[in-house]
């Protein structure tokens, strides 16, 4: 009668299963909140205010869901709050005082980001072609690291870029240099969650490889076109709209190219090609419509949300710019993938190939349209 | 007994509503989307000529590619799009929601055995005290169940849970065909049918607004429409203008807007930071006129109408010039005095040239650095204007006001072009120590003049043969060789000096000539720069490199005068700014309809994905002694196999006891 009482016993709601580390956690995020409006309240606006506390509540919830996402949003708070402290409010000590020329000025700590995205890349290709447990669990630590490193980058850059003058200060998604970091970032994130879900290390080694393709990007685009640097927002962008926007159309892509990359781990296992060594099929494919799925949710919010802020910027919720147009097409594209499998029941090859097609498609709508196209959307050209 | 036409509209309703149509017209609306942004649109329709050839402009004028999301065919597309999904919610709806409420309580237990996801477990004991359980399990996990007793004295628990996923299709489509509505409100449909049924037509000339008639005006009254106004500084209006195709309408509004004032703020970098508009709105219905500032991201909203700070030109700017001679002896400035839009002119008879005043901009940021590395920064003002002789024929030109630092040193930089789609080539004129034109003009009218070239002649020769008494013929040749050097220089420049030295020279000592040719051409200057000081009662150059280099560049802008064209160099000494500022006055009373549907869309999808609607059976059979456990799902994935793989599990420990 044992088993069969504890199945009887009523599983605790969501809540009831908060451990006291969840509650500290929430209570810190608060805390921090609190000082943050007790000293900064007078340069904030009530959206401001508002994201301010709803940032407490979508980040506790996000460490409730994900536990690994508390420590990482701790060891951020620690890590960047350490970096402003160097500076003692002067940019210049971002290359004179070792911890700021070497590790957390923006710049250094997403270098950091880079390396260690590479590497961890490099190590799931040798956990995959190895069959190494050991390098696998090395990989994700690096993932782990390469986030921290990353956040840690975008959380100073949002300093130093007030410590330029105060009216440049802005929120550091502003331009494709910070986009990017955060497209590797979110894209990293989601499968970090994933891999632990499907608890398997295997598909690192495939959606890596975008995240590595982005990292040439932002060595390239800081390198070659010295265009890492901070810029003042142009007016258009001067919006609280921008603040959540351009995360949520991050949460889109980074989804759709885990989506795609998957697709291709599909593609593989079909043609027996690492057969052996990664999931089974029904394992990808579902793994497939999950982050297609998140991705077109948080895709469709974006997309309203842009909507709403052209409605305030351009004079109007639709102008049929080419980006605005481009992410129409990519929305109309996964709502005919989720149709063909949800209500079709599709599965198989066609899908697999329509996710990586998707990732084409998603990716014009991301650079291309800043590339070949002119319009209304006054950041990101090449 | 079906008629044909009953039949073939049910084949059409059959068509319109299946999933299949809906998946092409979602392809074919986002391929036709895409044209409109590979093609620029609602370009001036010259463009289109000049790009495509008179032919294909016409086929793509005809298929209404320069508005494409305005095309009839385009708008037909949407309104597919609504239909077929409102026919498919027409025919889904009712499913869903009977789904939403049935427990599907009336299974038998052939069909459950008949589930591909069935299992079955002997009990022992009380029937009750197991149905107790049964009940309890599905509770605690979440479902909601009936038990139903069976006529053969079994019982049947029918347990769902996630039943709303179904509300989420209905919530999505639903909101796909409200948004699209709301943007077809706002898509200007009612005015394309007032434009196929001949009320309204396109104005295409330009004329003042008073004297567009009624048939290209659009009433107050009207109720969705998106317009541009451009106010200068201190103007008062009360129409928008509704750009359409090639041409536009004139869109009358309720009230009267004057632009007081507009600013543009900058950061530090010189980069724009602020686009900001004070205008004051005048309506018989205000007491006083209704304030307020308009700016980026900041519109401002009366009656429905949104007014938005879209973009700024020059508002007719008072712009003060010297006039400089850049022919023959004179070198005292003339004073002139022009608008932006307007035109003065120089000049008079066939050489008089008018000069248009084209725009005037306050701030230049520009990249001076050689490499295009360094900082960029603002120079300062710059006034664009062409310059049209008796002919017709224009050069365009663009003069900043300040001299700009050039690797160092000060220069006055005027670039001249001659047709519009070719960049400017650039006069520069060194600066002199006052940071002004004077000693290059001065010089210029010294050594430009033909009839000073013997003066300067003497001056050298007095310096160079002085002291090694030569005899006369010889300082005579000299001085009528030196004399022929600045002539030349006088015509055109350099170009002149290098064909004297092909006619005079043989090949082999060319380049040493050249060589002594050009430091005469120097030295001659630096005596004509000394003198013209001189006479303007100023004091002698400095003779140290900061002066030859002065004379270097002088001598060569002279050279380039000829290409530059115009006899006159126009050297903007003063201006009074008067700007304009570019509103965009919006009515969009879908905008509602289209932000009511996103929130439902998003409603939708979530609880689409994120509900799983589940379905469990448990038959108890009381004289067998076993119970009948079957669980199905609408969409059958990984998660719904896990989840039944645990129940079965659980519930085989829970029979174990
Ligand atoms: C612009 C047109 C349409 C859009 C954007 C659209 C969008 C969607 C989306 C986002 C989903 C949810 C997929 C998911 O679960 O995440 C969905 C599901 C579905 N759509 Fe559409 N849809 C459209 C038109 C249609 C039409 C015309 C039909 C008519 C057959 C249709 C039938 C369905 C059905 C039956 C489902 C599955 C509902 C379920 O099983 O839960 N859709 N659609």
């Amino acid at each position: 009668m044992e088993s069969a009482l504890t199945t009887d016993m009523p599983q605790p709601s969501f809540f009831k299963r908060l451990t006291a580390g969840d509650w500290l956690f929430a209570l810190a995020l608060l805390a921090g909140a609190v000082f943050a409006y007790h000293r900064y309240a007078d340069f904030m606006d009530v959206y401001e205010k508002g994201f301010l506390f709803s940032a407490v509540v979508v980040f506790s919830w996000l460490g409730w869901f994900f536990k690994p996402m508390r420590l990482l949003i701790v060891g951020i708070a620690l890590l960047s709050l350490f970096g402003i402290n160097q500076y003692h409010g002067d940019l210049a000590r971002a290359d004179q005082t070792f911890f700021l020329k070497y590790l957390f000025s923006s710049q250094s700590a997403i270098m950091w980001m880079n390396v260690l995205f590479v590497l961890a890349t490099a190590g799931y290709w040798l956990a995959l072609l190895a069959r190494s447990e050991f390098a696998g669990k090395v990989a994700s630590a690096l993932t782990w690291s390469a986030v921290l490193m990353g956040f840690v980058g975008l959380m100073v850059r949002w300093y130093e870029s007030y410590l330029i003058a105060p009216d440049v200060g802005h929120i550091p998604i502003s331009n494709l240099y910070e986009v990017f970091v955060l497209f590797c970032l979110i894209t990293a994130l989601i499968y970090l969650y994933y891999e632990k879900f499907y608890e398997t290390r295997q598909l690192g080694a495939f959606v890596m490889l975008v995240v590595s393709a982005a990292v040439i990007f932002i060595l390239w685009y800081t390198f070659g076109r010295e265009a890492s640097g901070i810029q003042p927002l142009v007016p258009a962008l001067q919006s609280y709209w921008m603040k959540i926007h351009v995360p949520a159309n991050f949460i889109g892509y980074g989804a759709f190219s885990l989506a795609a990359m998957v697709g291709v781990a599909w593609l593989c296992v079909q043609r027996g090609i690492f057969a052996s060594r990664l999931p089974k099929p029904e394992v990808l494919d579902d793994f497939m419509y999950k982050s297609i799925a998140v991705g077109f949710a948080f895709f469709t919010i974006a997309t309203i949300l842009g909507a709403m802020w052209a409605a305030e910027a351009w004079g109007g919720y639709w102008s049929w710019d080419p980006k605005e147009t481009w992410a129409l097409v990519v929305w109309l594209n996964y709502a005919a993938w989720l149709h063909l499998r949800l209500v079709k029941g599709l599965r198989g090859p066609i899908l697999a190939w329509w996710a990586v097609i998707g990732l084409l498609v998603t990716t014009f709508a991301f650079l291309g349209v800043n590339m070949f196209l002119s319009g209304l959307h006054s950041y990101g050209t090449l | 007994m079906k008629t044909p036409n009953l039949s073939t509209s049910r084949a059409l309703y059959e068509l319109f509503s299946s999933m299949r149509f809906a998946i092409s017209l979602l392809t074919i609306l986002g391929i036709a989307s895409i044209i409109g942004t590979v093609l620029k649109q609602n370009e001036p329709y010259v463009n289109y000529v000049a790009q495509f050839g008179q032919f294909w402009f016409d086929i793509f004028e005809m298929l209404g590619l320069y508005d494409v999301y305005h095309a009839a065919w385009f708008l037909a597309l949407l309104t597919f799009l609504v239909a077929s999904t409102s026919l498919c919610i027409y025919r889904n709806t009712p499913i869903m929601l009977h789904e939403l409420k049935t427990f599907r309580e009336h299974a038998t237990e052939k069909s459950l055995r008949a589930f591909g996801h069935q299992q079955e477990y002997a009990f022992g004991g009380n029937v009750d005290d197991v149905v107790k359980r049964l009940a309890a399990f599905l509770t605690v996990r979440g479902f909601r169940h009936r038990s139903v007793p069976q006529a053969n004295g079994d019982i049947l628990l029918a347990a769902k849970a996630g039943s709303y996923q179904r509300l989420g299709y209905i919530f999505t489509h639903v909101a796909i065909v409200v948004i699209c509505i709301g943007g077809l409100m706002d898509g200007n449909v009612p005015l394309k049918i007032e434009e196929l049924l001949g009320y309204k037509t396109v104005e295409t000339r330009d004329v003042p607004s008073t004297e567009v008639p009624p048939q290209s005006r659009l009433s107050p009254a009207n109720l969705s429409f998106r317009g541009n106004m451009t106010l200068p500084e201190g103007m008062t209006g009360n129409v928008a203008f509704v750009r359409i195709r090639d041409g536009y309408l004139v869109q009358e509004l309720p009230f009267m807007v004057t632009l007081k004032q507009f600013r543009i703020e900058h950061y530090a970098t010189g980069q724009p930071k602020s686009f900001e508009s004070d205008v004051e709105i005048r309506d018989p219905e205000l007491k006083e006129p209704l304030k307020a500032t308009i700016s980026v991201n900041h519109p401002l909203i009366y009656k429905g109408i949104a007014i938005y700070q879209s973009d700024f030109q020059d508002g007719g700017s008072q712009l003060d010039f010297n006039v400089w001679p850049l022919r023959g002896a004179a070198h005292e400035p003339g004073k002139m005095q022009g608008n932006v839009f307007k035109d003065f002119t120089l000049g008079e008879g066939d050489s008089a040239l008018k000069v248009e005043l084209d725009d005037f901009r306050l701030f230049n940021v520009l990249n001076l650095s050689p490499d295009d590395k360094g900082k960029s920064q603002n120079v300062g003002p710059s006034v664009t204007f062409k310059v049209r002789d008796t002919q017709g024929q224009a050069r365009e030109y663009l003069s900043y006001m300040q001299p700009l630092m050039l690797d160092g040193h000060a220069y006055f930089v005027s670039g001249m072009r001659a047709t519009q789609n070719e960049d400017f080539k650039y006069l520069r004129i060194p600066a002199d120590g006052e940071n002004s034109l004077g000693d290059y003009m001065r010089l210029r009218g010294m050594l430009l003049d033909p009839a000073m070239a013997p003066v300067i002649a003497k001056r050298m020769s007095g310096k160079m043969l002085e002291g090694q008494n030569a005899n006369p013929e010889m300082v005579a040749k000299f001085e009528s060789s030196m004399v022929h050097l600045l002539e030349a220089f006088a015509r055109d420049g350099y170009t002149e000096v290098a064909k004297l030295l092909e006619q005079s020279v043989p090949e082999a000592e060319r380049d040493k000539a050249a060589e002594a040719y050009f430091k005469v051409i120097t030295s001659a200057a630096y005596e004509g720069l000394a003198m013209s000081r001189a006479q303007a009662g100023l004091s002698a150059p400095e003779p140290d490199e900061r002066t030859q280099r002065f004379v270097g560049d002088a001598l060569n802008s002279m050279s380039d005068i000829s290409f530059y064209g115009t006899p006159f160099y126009l050297e903007l000494n003063g201006f009074e700014q008067r700007q304009a500022s570019g509103f965009q006055l919006t009515r969009s009373p879908g905008k509602n309809l289209v932000y009511g549907g996103s929130v439902l869309l998003v409603l939708g999808i979530f609880a689409m994905i994120y509900l799983r609607e589940r379905r469990i059976w448990l038959l108890v059979k009381p004289e067998s002694q076993h119970v009948l456990f079957a669980m199905s799902a609408n969409r059958k994935n990984r998660d719904f196999e896990n989840e039944y793989a645990r129940y079965a599990e659980q519930l085989q420990a829970l029979f174990k006891g």
